[in-house]
């Protein structure tokens, strides 16, 4: 039994659709030449045809062509070689135009299918029903002034790939993983970069609820949720409402709502009553959009390393865990530093600092790999020290610490502080000696039996010798000593 | 002979030769559009001084020898067009404060040939009529006038004031646009040869769109010669337009003189319409025979969806201009009438700012593309726009050229045909089945009516074989021998 | 063949006045109750007329959009436009600092 609402009559199932509008990364907008660049002086980023001045006309972007086709293979999907531009039409201040070029009846891309993974450690398998290339729309703010509001065609324009997946989620949480990995997916390919504060990445979800078993319900679409968070809460939140609703004998309407993250619960937008007929038809200022069969092969065979292929790669060349190779390939970055680390050294223990103290330390410090204040070569040759025994595991730690606070190379700090490992078995007969003399008690109680005693003795001798001994080497001395 | 009755053809061998300058042609006609724009009412905007400018700069590339055969030439430019610096109204109120800050492709191309713009030519609002009476500026009085008769007649339309500017000679060319006709129905009504040429041969670029898939821009002139060297400038391949042709522009004017021997030439029978008027008839049946003696193949053809162009048409371009219209909403330009919220704004400037027949168009076409009404109407529409593209195809397997009379009748009066929007649409019955297979045509005077008023033949021709279509219309030219001026001209007694 | 028949004929597909007050609407046109009947009779005289198109058979028929039917030509991502925002709001009716302003929308 997959996830289930409880509700006054019974078990309840979600069932959750997802759109998502993905801006396409590219240097100018999808029918204009006027930068596609996120910011920009308001209106400064606007050309005559992005503002529908009269007599303009769209010239589509290759860039963005390519791009959406590269976001079609990582998903997966059906190219299509041959498909259509339509005009949507409805009145908004933000739409200059006032109607948005899009693609209705013949999308560039087809049906595709994305893997996510849940926490729990199943894959699921969600299908992806088609990718459409339109315009962005622009912006209107509605709090700059008393009486007016205001609108900024900065974003008008710009391409969107609205990704349309199959009402195939289950649940809140299947919902964020596969926001999510559309997400990585698009930022591996560089095709969008999935920044959802920006607004470069939004979801519109589609939520109903049934009865196991039974055919789909009507459902509601909730406009521009722009976080995973938000997202996941917002499809509880709603299916809520919706069972609710249901169970009280009433029946849900189909409407478009907003979901309100302060009152966690969504509502009803206002107007636009008939804003559904959209009275699409072909797009008469531009021809059909037929792509060369060799230009998507050649996309193709140029295509990053997409996330799932990378994690499967690290598992079988380093010999980490799936779970590990997961979050190492989280991003495209993540997964260049593992490599240029990981390359020609010990794979897992590189896997294992960069997962464990290099994370926490950028947590602490607020830094992204972007702005690490260790690069992948200091690392690597911190793990180079450990590897050939100049230092030990702990001692590594407080190089580490060090590495982050200064930004020097370990080597130097091992140096400047005299922090070499000690090998001398001398030494360390010495340092053992010395401490169980001092210790006689501790020592008839671990001979008769305390075993637990012997992380005592170690600790004891490692203080003594300021953290430098060799680790294996000690165990070895004191387990002989004590015998 | 007065220098506003010349030709472009002789007006640029003149100033060529030196015998007479860019700008006392352009003070010529300058005079003369001051004279005559206050009854006729051709011009929505005069731009004496832009014009006396641009008369100089053309009297230095004479004398510097980079003249072409456009420079220092006087035009009419339909206010359909963008140009920078200069009002554009579309011949409506709502554009009435319109600056535009750039300029059409086709207005750029005749400027960069040293062209004159003596100023923006009326029109149907939104090119959106067959008479020029739903200007927000006015109709236009047709210089031709009925023998005998004082009243006022309708130029067509939409380039109305293109057509009366360069027939009453208060222009030496002009530029126009055509839709279901546009430029050759008012040519006809105006003793005027017009040319809308292959869709795609010209860019849209800067033009302001009624209906995108039909619209062209294309000359009117006086002579077959004056299209061909005004349609030269004005085509070519634009990047900005997806629309645009990628073709090579042929030499128009060379295929003026090849004639048109050994030509066949299609006569469809459907174009024979009844209540059609006998003496539009008889000059059709004229013009077959010139073109027989002139050495071409007469062959009866079928054009069987003929009849379905218009109301196809009526489907197809008001769904268009619904939607190419909607931007006129009073936020980014043009005329605003303020409301209590933005809804508000958007129903009272635009309905404010638009005419009764822009209005009808703009409704008609929200209908027929709206939820449950696509299907029977604008798909069905298209599909049939698909037969008639068809009939084109397959006739011209068998001729290389089509004759057919330009329109049903001559020049109406002023608040005439006014019944019902149907009455007036029948106008364009002949014109319009060009428009939607994208195809060249051409109207040529070719006779009077009874009346004394001029009526017109049209040529119609193969995708981008507007050649054929100059050749087989210079012939027809030159066997009418049109010469016949009308009653308001510049320089009259 | 017969010029083209004037009067509308009776037909299924005809406006009433709630019809014409939603297109209106669809299309952001105000229209008055004086205007309606007029708009009625107009409209209903404009679709009698293109009723005819029901006597053509069309199956199988591809649609056409335009006239050429060639494919499309893609342009180079290259920035080649903008940063002329005085430009795109000389013509504004109503402007704040560099921005169009419009009736104050509540969503």
């Amino acid at each position: 039994m997959g996830y289930m609402l409880e509700g006054s009559t019974g078990a309840w199932e979600i069932v959750v659709g997802l759109e998502v509008h993905a801006q396409v990364i590219s240097e100018s907008k999808l029918f204009s030449g006027a930068s596609a660049t996120y910011g920009g002086a308001p209106n400064a980023h606007v050309s005559f045809i992005d503002a529908g001045f009269p007599g303009m006309l769209p010239v589509i972007n290759r860039e963005c062509v390519a791009q959406a086709v590269r976001t079609g293979l990582g998903l997966n999907a059906q190219i299509n070689l041959h498909s259509r531009f339509d005009r949507k039409n409805y009145f908004y201040a933000d739409l200059p135009n006032g109607y948005q070029i899009s693609q209705f009846a013949h999308p560039i891309v087809g049906t595709g299918t994305v893997e996510i993974e849940l926490q729990d450690g199943t894959i699921k398998h969600i299908g992806i029903t088609r990718l459409h290339l339109e315009q962005d729309a622009g912006k209107s703010m509605h709090d700059q002034h008393p009486a007016k509001s205001v609108i900024d065609l900065n974003r008008a324009g710009v391409g969107l790939m609205e990704i349309v997946s199959e009402p195939d989620i289950r649940s809140p949480e299947e919902a964020g993983a596969y926001l999510r990995k559309i997400r990585q997916i698009v930022r591996y390919l560089g095709t969008c970069d999935g920044n959802m504060e920006e607004g470069s990445m939004r979801a519109d979800v589609n939520v109903s609820v049934r009865k196991p078993g039974e055919e789909f319900r009507t459902r509601c679409e909730i406009k521009n949720v722009n976080s995973v968070r938000f997202v996941m809460h917002a499809v509880e939140a709603e299916a809520q409402r919706q069972i609710e609703v249901w169970e009280s004998g009433g029946t849900v309407t189909q409407e478009t709502r907003l979901y309100d993250p302060a009152r966690g619960e969504t509502r009803s937008m206002r107007s636009k009553e008939d804003a559904h007929d959209y009275r699409y038809f072909p797009e008469p200022d531009l021809l059909p959009l037929v792509l060369d069969e060799n230009w998507v092969a050649d996309l193709k065979a140029k295509l990053p390393e997409l996330p799932d292929d990378k994690r499967k790669r690290f598992c079988a060349q380093y010999g980490i865990t799936f779970y590990d190779a997961g979050v190492l390939t989280a991003d495209q970055l993540t997964a260049d530093f593992y490599e240029t680390v990981a390359k020609n050294r010990d794979a897992r223990l590189s896997c294992n600092w960069i997962t464990g103290d290099f994370f926490a330390a950028l947590n602490r410090k607020s830094a992204t790999i972007e702005t690490s204040p260790v690069s992948a070569a200091a690392l690597g040759e911190l793990i180079d020290l450990i590897t050939d025994q100049t230092i030990n595991g702990r001692i590594a730690k407080d190089v580490f610490e060090d590495m982050v606070e200064t930004g020097k190379m370990p080597a130097a700090i091992v140096e400047e502080k005299g922090l070499r490992q000690v090998t001398d078995t001398g030494a360390i007969d010495a340092a053992v000696a010395a401490i169980l003399a001092a210790n006689p008690d501790k020592v008839a109680e671990y001979k008769s039996g305390k075993d637990k005693l012997f992380g005592f003795f170690v600790g004891q001798v490692m203080k003594a010798m300021q953290g430098k001994g060799n680790p294996a080497l000690v165990n070895e001395v004191i387990k002989k000593q004590l015998s | 002979m007065s220098l506003t009755d010349l030709t472009i053809a002789e007006a640029s061998a003149k100033l060529r030769a030196r015998e007479i300058s860019a700008v006392e042609l352009t003070t010529a006609h300058n005079e003369a559009v001051a004279a005559l724009n206050p009854r006729l009412n051709a011009y929505i905007t005069t731009t004496p001084e832009q014009a006396l400018e641009q008369a100089k700069a053309a009297d230095a590339s004479i004398a510097a020898g980079t003249a072409t055969p456009l420079t220092g030439i006087p035009l009419a430019i339909k206010d359909l067009f963008c140009t920078e610096g200069v009002r554009t109204t579309a011949a409506s109120k709502i554009l009435d404060p319109f600056i535009p800050p750039y300029e059409s492709t086709v207005t750029a191309q005749l400027k960069a040939a040293g062209a004159v713009f003596l100023g923006k030519a009326n029109l149907d609002e939104f090119a959106m009529g067959s008479s020029n009476i739903t200007s927000g500026y006015g109709p236009v009085e047709n210089p031709w006038k009925r023998n005998g008769s004082d009243a006022k007649l309708v130029p067509g339309g939409s380039s109305g004031g293109s057509a009366a500017a360069v027939a009453a000679r208060i222009a030496m060319g002009a530029t126009g646009t055509d839709t279901g006709g546009s430029i050759r129905q008012p040519a006809a009504f105006t003793g005027l040869t017009g040319i809308k040429p292959t869709y795609g041969r010209c860019s849209r670029y800067g033009i302001i769109a009624f209906a995108s898939s039909l619209d062209q821009a294309g000359p009117l002139a006086r002579t077959t010669e004056d299209c061909a060297i005004l349609l030269q400038a004005m085509s070519g391949f634009d990047p900005r337009d997806s629309t645009s042709a990628e073709r090579h522009v042929p030499d128009f004017r060379a295929a003026i003189s090849r004639g048109v021997k050994g030509r066949r030439i299609g006569i469809p029978a459907e174009y024979r319409m009844d209540g059609i008027s006998a003496e539009i008839d008889a000059l059709w049946q004229q013009g077959i025979t010139w073109l027989r003696k002139a050495g071409a193949e007469i062959i009866d053809i079928s054009l069987p969806h003929t009849k379905y162009g218009l109301p196809v048409y009526y489907i197809v371009a008001p769904a268009e201009a619904s939607s190419n219209l909607a931007r006129y909403d009073g936020v980014r330009f043009g005329a605003r009438v303020d409301g209590e919220d933005l809804i508000d704004m958007y129903e009272r400037t635009r309905a404010a700012g638009f005419g009764a027949e822009v209005k009808r168009r703009i409704m008609i076409g929200t209908y027929v593309l709206s939820a449950g009404y696509y299907d029977a109407y604008y798909l069905k529409a298209q599909k049939i726009r698909a037969l008639i593209l068809r009939d084109f195809t397959e006739a011209f397997g068998k001729v290389d050229a089509i004759l057919t009379p330009a329109t049903p009748s001559a020049a109406f009066g002023l608040g005439e045909k006014m019944d019902d929007p149907v009455t007036m649409y029948l106008n364009d019955v002949f014109t319009v089945p060009s428009n939607l297979a994208g195809i060249p045509a051409m109207s040529v005077p070719a006779g009077l009516s009874s009346e004394g008023l001029p009526l017109g033949l049209q040529i119609i021709g193969r995708h981008f074989d507007e050649e054929t279509v100059f050749s087989v219309a210079a012939a027809i030219e030159r066997a009418a021998n049109f010469t016949t001026k009308p009653a308001i001209i510049a320089g009259a007694k | 063949m017969v010029l083209p028949a004037q009067k509308p004929k009776a037909n299924l597909m005809s406006l009433d006045s709630a019809a014409i007050r939603r297109i209106a609407k669809l299309a952001r046109i105000r229209v008055d109750d004086s205007e309606v009947a007029t708009l009625q009779s107009e409209l209903n005289a404009i679709l009698g007329y293109v009723e005819q198109l029901n006597e053509v058979d069309v199956t199988g028929i591809e649609p056409l959009s335009g006239g050429a039917q060639m494919a499309m030509r893609l342009r180079d991502d290259a920035v080649t436009d903008g940063n002329i925002a005085n430009q795109i709001l000389a013509n504004a009716p109503d402007r704040s600092d560099n921005f169009f302003a419009v009736p104050k929308v509540v969503e």
